[in-house]
């Protein structure tokens, strides 16, 4: 067997983990307990989780405003999480930034971005910083087909190829930013085409499956660590929702995402697979699908009974003025 | 709902609009006028390349839905996902026969364009002699209130205004935003034109006709003797509720919207306070180097003698906007503190 069990275990439950948190996100959110924009990342928790199994908290990463998945498969705590996107005082950030901007600096999860190509140089200095102190560390930014095409994304990889940087630039290819078709807004048909021109070994995986994401992420960051500077891997993925929870997707194809949940679903394409292979029983899968669910109800219901932040003490804490 | 800008000379037929249509009105019709005029933006249509309806957003918050429709993909520009190359190519276009409206959606995102916009547009028509011309106008919504978090809420208006060359618009209702675009389109020089979130929805009376408001020319939605209030965009609403309630108490308050701060109508602001002595001004922005210290300052240099009680500003606090509901409504100036402020003027 390729994989041990408690390997294949750990990235099942972490996906799991995602989609529980996703899909209750929603329906926390049109229940009205979520304030603000939500950005959900059900449907692309493959990527998330190939790229950060075998990460140590002293990795970084560098996220989107699609981050939940992102900061689940790091290992923040989805406590901390739910009270942060319910904005509550014992959040990860304090109720301060809310699900665009959660953070854990601890966990070496650098920041979702609100902005669209925000991470990518940030990431580099994340790099940079392995690099220079020769710690080892890699640093791995997600990005997304859309934020391809922000000049920041463009000089961040052109300086990591010129510094040789540890960053490995993984692109969730879903097919879509906002309602424009990728290929639309990337102006060609092949992202990983276009990025391999910056001179950087670049690869274009299935990201529905686990594995070839998980194996093309692995050689990439074990390069990274070994001086062999930066790559690109581009994941095709499905986004399962809207680009923004209550987005009507009107710029969607009929039957699109019914299809893509039935045909494409990362979770059902990784249970199949290791079923099939005899690697994991269908009970250890679900023992853990009844854990996650219990977990989730906790993360939500101790996100409702945080304390809200009370702006006399924590209004004009964390800045350097009182005006 | 009633028209807030009193120079309001309305003749001719009117409909109650909201925000939203009014601006999209005032764009529409320009197109129709001007085949130069131009839109181009993330998701100004929405759709692009995509398997499902076209015009899915018309702007994410439906400003300039139906122009696509209208006028095609040729003059409704979706553009990939680049802030910078839209305001540079607006910009590059506006010197070469072509009036672009440039969107940046949220105006937080002019970080990832600036230099497009300060050293660039901004610049050309003084550095180069006067012999260049730039009419563009760039829109992009600014404000908090929405639980948008710290990259979607800023202000950021200060910052523009402080650019030599700039022309800075801030609606504070429907009216005003249609006549304020429609200058906005027509003038030669480079407009930012903001449109606070909240607002899209706020309606009042609009003239169907196309007419376009002189930049430099306040509005009073309210007029009184006691104290002057300066209020922008999202502001002027809690002015007036203020000096509504104050009104109660036979406290008269002169309510003065500059609806454009570059340039600004100082002589308004300046002749209310000869007569009231008394001056508040509101801004959202943060509270240093911001539009509101700077009304204080123009007050406090060409009207220091008129004053009977030190200026009082009512700003945002002096940090990012935060995300949770109750800081983010400690946060944001609203009624109360307008009312707090004004009673502390007259030494109430
Ligand atoms: C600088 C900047 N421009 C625009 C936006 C608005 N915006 C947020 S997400 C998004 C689409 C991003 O698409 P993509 O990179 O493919 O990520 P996805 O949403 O598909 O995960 C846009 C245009 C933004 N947040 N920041
Ligand atoms: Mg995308």
């Amino acid at each position: 067997m390729p994989y041990q069990e408690e390997f294949l275990l750990r990235a099942y439950r972490s996906m799991r983990t995602i989609r529980e948190f996703e899909e209750r996100c929603i329906a926390e959110f049109m229940g009205g307990n979520v304030p603000g924009f939500v950005h959900a990342s059900n449907g692309q928790e493959a990527i998330a989780v190939a790229a950060c199994i075998d990460l140590s908290d002293s990795d970084i990463i560098g996220s989107t405003h699609r981050g939940h998945g992102h900061c689940i498969a790091k290992g923040c705590d989805i406590g901390g999480m739910m009270k942060e996107i319910m904005g509550r005082s014992t959040g990860l950030c304090k109720g301060k930034g809310g699900s665009m901007h959660i953070a854990d600096i601890d966990k070496g999860m650098l920041g979702a971005n609100a902005i669209v190509g925000g991470g990518p140089p940030l990431v580099n200095g994340a790099a940079l910083a392995s690099k220079t102190l020769g710690t080892k560390n890699v640093a791995i930014s997600f990005n997304g087909d859309g934020s391809a095409n922000q000049g920041t994304a463009m000089e961040a990889m052109n300086m990591a190829v010129v510094l040789q940087l540890p960053h490995v630039f993984i692109y969730e290819n879903n097919g879509y930013a906002e309602g424009t078709a990728a290929n639309y807004g990337l102006g060609c048909d092949s992202l990983t085409d276009r990025n391999a021109g910056f001179g950087m070994p670049a690869e274009c995986v299935d990201g529905n499956d686990f594995f070839a994401t998980y194996e093309a992420i692995k050689v990439a960051t074990q390069r990274a660590r070994d001086g062999g500077g930066p790559t690109s891997i581009e994941a095709k993925c499905v986004r399962f929702d809207g680009h923004f929870i209550g987005d009507p997707q009107l710029y969607r194809g009929k039957d699109e995402v019914k299809n893509a949940r039935k045909n494409q679903d990362c979770l059902k394409i990784f249970r199949d697979r290791v079923i099939k292979e005899g690697w994991l029983k269908a009970a250890a899968m679900n023992a853990i699908d009844k854990e996650i669910k219990a977990e989730i109800e906790q993360a939500v219901a101790d996100g409702l009974a945080a304390p809200h932040p009370d702006p006399a003490t924590d209004l004009m804490s964390d800045v350097y003025c009182s005006y | 709902m009633t028209n807030n800008s009193n120079n309001a000379q309305v003749t001719g037929k009117t409909s109650i609009k909201t925000y939203r249509d009014a601006i999209n009105d005032a764009i529409r019709e320009e197109m129709r006028r001007d085949p130069t005029v131009i839109v181009l933006g993330e998701e100004v249509s929405g759709g692009a390349g995509c398997d499902g309806e076209d015009d899915a957003y018309g702007g994410v918050f439906g400003v300039t839905k139906g122009l696509m429709p209208e006028f095609g993909r040729e003059r409704v520009i979706d553009t990939p996902i680049s802030e910078a190359a839209i305001i540079g190519a607006a910009a590059g276009a506006a010197n070469n026969g072509l009036r672009p409206i440039a969107e940046l959606m949220f105006f937080d995102f002019i970080g990832v364009s600036f230099d497009q916009i300060f050293n660039q547009a901004a610049k050309f028509r003084y550095m180069f002699g006067g012999k260049s011309k730039t009419p563009m106008v760039i829109r992009g919504t600014v404000g908090g209130g929405w639980r948008a978090g710290a990259q979607h809420s800023s202000m950021l208006h200060s910052i523009v205004t402080h650019i030599a060359g700039l022309k800075v618009v801030m609606p504070s209702n429907a009216y005003d935003a249609k006549g304020l675009m429609v200058q906005a389109i027509r003038d030669d020089d480079p407009v930012i034109f903001l449109e606070h979130k909240v607002m899209y929805d706020n309606e009042c009376e609009v003239p169907d006709e196309q007419y376009a408001i002189p930049f430099g020319e306040a509005a009073f939605p309210r007029q009184g003797k006691d104290v002057t209030i300066v209020a922008i965009s999202n502001m002027v609403t809690h002015a007036i509720a203020a000096a509504d309630l104050l009104a109660q108490e036979g406290i008269s308050c002169d309510v003065i919207d500059p609806r454009t701060v570059s340039p600004m109508d100082d002589e308004a602001i300046l002749e209310s306070v000869e007569v009231t002595g008394r001056l508040v001004v509101v801004d959202e922005g943060n509270p240093r180097c911001g539009l509101a210290s700077d009304i204080a300052g123009i007050v406090a240099e060409k009207g220091f003698h008129s004053l009977r009680a030190p200026i009082r500003t009512v700003t945002a606090p002096h940090t990012p906007v935060p995300f949770a509901p109750e800081l983010e409504d400690a946060y944001l100036p609203n009624v109360d503190k307008v009312l707090a402020a004004v009673r502390e003027v007259l030494g109430a």
